[in-house]
C-alpha cells in the first residue's frame, strides 16, 4: 500500500512541475502587462509580486524654492509622486556612497547645508545662509516599492498604438471567415452524406486530400487572381471579402470533413421518415439537421474562429498593412519590430490579442476539445 | 474605412450566403411540389444549389492553385516565360534553401516527437487525479493563443540584457543567478532553433494531451487491473500495455503535428524573421513572394517542396478512406 502512495505522490509532483513550467510564460506576460512601464524595463516581473528595492536620483529645486523659517533658509519637498507607496530605506549625497545615511539621519554637504529625509520621502534642506544657486543638489535614494499594478498600459495600447482598431479589424476578418464556411459547408456536407449524385465519391476523396494540402500551395495563384480581379474591375486587390473567401477556402476541407463525419452518425431512418412525409431536402436540413447539429456547429465554429483569429499569414498576404485593415497578429509583429524594447506595449498588446481566445477557451472548452478530438481521430 | 462601414460589410457578406441558400431553396420547394416529374428535376437542381458555392470555393482556392503552382514553378519570376527546371536548379544550389530544408527537418524530427511524448506522459499523469482536469486545462491553454502571441510571450522569456544589467528575461535571470553569463538565446545559430521549437512544443503538447486523454479512457480497465494483480509496476504498465495499445493514436497525433510543423511560419517570422540561420521553407517562400517585386517561380518551387512533405500523409489518408468505403 505504501509503495503505491509513494509513486502516486511522485507522479503528482511531476505533473505539478509540468503545470508550473507551462503556466509561467503566460503568467509572466499577464503580470508584466499590469506593471508600471518604468519598473518593467529595470526589473524582472517575478520581483513585482514582492516589494522591490529601487535606486533613484533626485535633484532638489534651487534658490527659487527657498523659504525662511526660524533663522534658517529651507527648501522642502517630497521625493516621490503622490501615492507611489514607496518607502525610503537609505539615501546619500554623493554618487559614490548612495547608501551613506539612514532615514532621519542628517547629511551635511560641503557648504555646510544640511538635509534630512523621512521614510515617506519628505526632505528638508536647510542652511544658515540663503541658497544662491538656481539648481539644487542631488539626492541618491534607495527605496522599497510595494507591489503596484496599473491599467495604464492597456489604455495606451488600445487607444494610442492602434491595437484597439486592430482588434475590431480582427473581428471583421474572423467572424465572416467562420460563418461563411460553416454555412456553405453544412449544405455541402449534407449533400455528400444524404444526396446521391454523380461524382460524389470523387468529391469526397478530393476533400480528404485537400485536408492536408498546405496553404502555401495556394498563396501565389490566389494573390495573382486577386490582383487581376482588382485591376479588371478597378477595385482594391486586398480587401475584407478577399480575406473571408481565402479563409473559407483554406477551412473548407476540414469544416466539410468534420460536419460530414457528424452527419454520417445521424440515424438514416429519421431522414427517410421525413422524406416520406413529403419534406424537401431544404426542410429536412432546416428542421432536423440544424437543431441536431448545434453541438457539432459549436465545435467547428470555435476551431475555425480561433484559426482565423490567430492567423498571421493570410492576413499578411491578403490585407493591406494599414490601420483600417491590419489584424492583431500582424500589428503585434509590427510592434515587435518597431517597439521591440517597449515591453509594456508588447506584453499588453499580446494579452489584448489573447483575450478572445482565452475567453473562448475558458467558456467553451468542452466544445473546443470535442472538435479537436473529432478532427484528429481520422484526419 | 470607418468601423460602422466595416460592420455593415461584415453583415452584408454573411447575409449574402444565407439568402443565396434560402431563396434558391424556397423557389425549388415551391416548384418541386407541382408534379412528380418536376420533383425529380428539382432534386437534381437542388444538388447543384447545395454543392455549387463550396465547390466553386474549393476549385478556386485549392484545386486550381495546386496545378497553377506546379505550372508556375517551371516559369520565370513573372510567370510568363517557360524556364524548365531553372527554378529547381536554383533551389538546390541556394545556401538559404539548404539551410531552410535542414531547419525544417530538425523541426519535423523534434517537435512532433517531443509534443507527442509530453502529451502522452502528462495525459497519463493527470489521469485519475482529482486536480487532473485543472492541470490539463492549464497545459492545453497555449493551444488557444496565436503563434505570434506565443512568440511575444517567449521572446520576453529569452530577453537579453548585458552582463552587468538586471536581467528581465526569466531564462537569463535564472542563468545569472547560478553565476553564468547571460546569453542572447535566439541569436546563437543552430541552438536558437531549439529555443524556437520550445515554443511550438509548448503549444502542441496540449493538442496531444487532449487526444490522449480521450484515448486513455478507451483502454479496458480489466487489462490494467490484470497487469497490476500480476505485480507489474506502473512504469512497466505504461510501456508494455498503454503505449502499444495507443499505437494508432500516437501515429495520428504525430502526423497531425507533423503537418502543422511542416508549414510553420508565424513563430519564426515573429521571433527572428529567419535571421541567425533560423529560416524554414515557409519563411523563405514568403520572402520570395515579395523580395525584389516577387518571384512566383521560386516561391512556387518552395511551396511544392512543402507539399512533397505532406504527400506520404495524403496518400495514407486516401488509402485509409478507401478501406473504409469498402466496408
Amino acid at each position: 500500500m505504501k509503495k503505491i502512495s509513494l509513486s502516486s505522490i511522485l507522479s503528482q509532483l511531476l505533473l505539478l512541475f509540468f503545470v508550473i513550467i507551462w503556466i509561467i510564460p503566460t503568467f509572466g506576460l499577464f503580470i508584466s502587462s499590469l506593471r508600471d512601464k518604468d519598473l518593467l524595463s529595470i526589473s524582472g516581473w517575478w520581483t513585482s509580486l514582492t516589494t522591490t528595492e529601487i535606486n533613484e536620483i533626485y535633484r532638489m529645486p534651487g534658490m527659487n524654492a527657498q523659504i525662511e523659517e526660524g533663522g534658517y533658509f529651507k527648501i522642502k519637498g517630497n521625493l516621490f509622486e503622490e501615492n507611489s507607496g514607496k518607502k525610503i530605506q537609505s539615501f546619500g549625497i554623493t554618487s559614490k556612497k548612495i547608501n551613506e545615511f539612514n532615514v532621519s539621519e542628517v547629511a551635511v554637504f560641503k557648504d555646510e547645508s544640511e538635509v534630512t529625509v523621512d521614510e515617506d520621502g519628505n526632505y528638508e534642506w536647510q542652511s544658515k545662509e540663503a541658497f544662491k544657486k538656481k539648481k539644487g543638489k542631488r539626492l541618491f535614494t534607495t527605496s522599497l516599492s510595494p507591489p503596484s499594478f496599473t491599467l495604464e498600459n492597456y489604455r495606451e495600447v488600445l487607444f494610442k498604438e492602434g491595437i484597439g482598431r486592430a482588434f475590431i479589424n480582427t473581428i471583421a476578418v474572423a467572424l465572416p471567415s467562420t460563418l461563411i464556411p460553416l454555412i456553405i459547408c453544412s449544405f455541402f456536407a449534407y449533400s455528400l452524406t444524404w444526396m446521391k449524385f454523380f461524382g460524389r465519391d470523387t468529391l469526397l476523396a478530393i476533400i480528404i486530400a485537400s485536408l492536408v494540402v498546405p496553404l502555401q500551395m495556394s498563396l501565389i495563384p490566389i494573390l495573382t487572381i486577386y490582383n487581376d480581379f482588382g485591376a479588371l474591375f478597378g477595385v482594391a486587390a486586398k480587401s475584407y471579402p478577399g480575406v473571408w473567401m481565402a479563409h473559407t477556402g483554406f477551412g473548407l476541407a476540414s469544416t466539410t470533413f468534420l460536419l460530414r463525419n457528424f452527419l454520417k452518425s445521424l440515424p438514416n431512418e429519421m431522414m427517410e421518415a421525413a422524406k416520406v412525409d413529403g419534406a424537401s431536402h431544404y426542410e429536412i436540413f432546416l428542421r432536423i439537421i440544424i437543431p441536431l447539429s448545434i453541438p457539432a456547429f459549436a465545435s467547428i465554429f470555435i476551431l475555425q474562429f480561433l484559426w482565423c483569429w490567430n492567423d498571421l499569414l493570410v492576413g499578411l498576404v491578403f490585407l493591406d498593412q494599414v490601420p483600417s485593415e491590419i489584424i492583431l497578429t500582424a500589428k503585434l509583429k509590427e510592434l515587435l519590430g518597431s517597439r521591440g524594447e517597449n515591453w509594456e506595449i508588447l506584453t499588453t498588446g499580446a494579452f489584448v490579442s489573447m483575450t478572445v481566445p482565452l475567453f473562448i477557451f475558458f467558456a467553451l472548452q468542452r466544445y473546443f476539445i470535442r472538435g479537436l478530438v473529432a478532427g484528429s481521430v481520422k484526419g | 474605412m470607418t468601423i460602422l462601414n466595416l460592420l455593415f460589410i461584415v453583415f452584408l457578406g454573411i447575409l449574402f450566403f444565407i439568402s443565396y441558400f434560402h431563396i434558391s431553396n424556397l423557389v425549388l420547394d415551391v416548384y418541386g411540389r407541382r408534379s412528380i416529374k418536376k420533383y425529380n428535376f428539382e432534386n437534381s437542381i437542388r444538388v447543384i444549389v447545395f454543392i455549387a458555392p463550396a465547390f466553386i470555393v474549393l476549385f478556386i482556392f485549392i484545386l486550381y492553385p495546386v496545378f497553377e503552382t506546379v505550372r508556375l514553378s517551371f516559369y520565370d519570376k513573372f510567370g510568363r516565360e517557360f524556364v524548365g527546371l531553372y527554378n529547381y536548379k536554383w533551389a538546390i544550389s541556394d545556401p538559404e534553401f539548404r539551410r531552410s530544408i535542414l531547419n525544417n527537418l530538425v523541426w519535423l524530427l523534434v517537435v512532433p516527437t517531443l509534443s507527442t511524448f509530453f502529451g502522452l506522459v502528462i495525459a497519463k499523469l493527470a489521469d485519475n487525479i482529482w486536480w487532473g482536469s485543472i492541470a490539463k486545462s492549464i497545459i492545453f491553454m497555449p493551444m488557444a493563443i496565436s503563434f505570434v502571441g506565443a512568440g511575444v510571450i517567449w521572446k520576453f522569456i529569452y530577453e537579453y540584457r548585458g552582463p552587468g544589467d538586471t536581467q528581465i528575461g526569466l531564462l537569463n535571470a535564472i542563468i545569472v543567478s547560478f553565476g553564468y553569463e547571460p546569453q542572447a538565446w535566439i541569436t546563437i545559430p543552430f541552438w536558437n532553433n531549439f529555443f524556437l521549437m520550445a515554443i511550438m512544443i509548448w503549444i502542441q503538447t496540449g493538442l496531444a494531451l487532449v487526444i490522449f486523454s480521450a484515448a486513455l479512457r478507451s483502454i479496458p480497465k480489466e487489462m490494467l487491473e490484470a497487469a497490476r494483480i500480476d505485480g507489474a509496476s506502473e512504469l512497466k504498465i505504461f510501456f508494455s500495455i498503454i503505449i502499444p495499445y495507443l499505437e494508432q493514436t500516437i501515429l495520428v497525433i504525430w502526423t497531425l503535428i507533423t503537418i502543422i510543423v511542416l508549414r510553420i511560419f508565424d513563430i519564426i517570422f515573429a521571433m527572428t524573421n529567419g535571421e541567425w540561420q533560423t529560416g524554414v521553407l515557409a519563411n523563405l517562400m514568403y520572402d520570395w513572394m515579395f523580395r525584389g517585386g516577387g518571384d512566383s517561380g521560386r516561391g512556387s518551387v518552395l511551396a511544392i517542396v512543402i507539399m512533397i512533405g505532406v504527400i506520404p500523409i495524403l496518400s495514407w489518408n486516401l488509402y485509409k478512406h478507401r478501406q473504409e468505403q469498402k466496408i
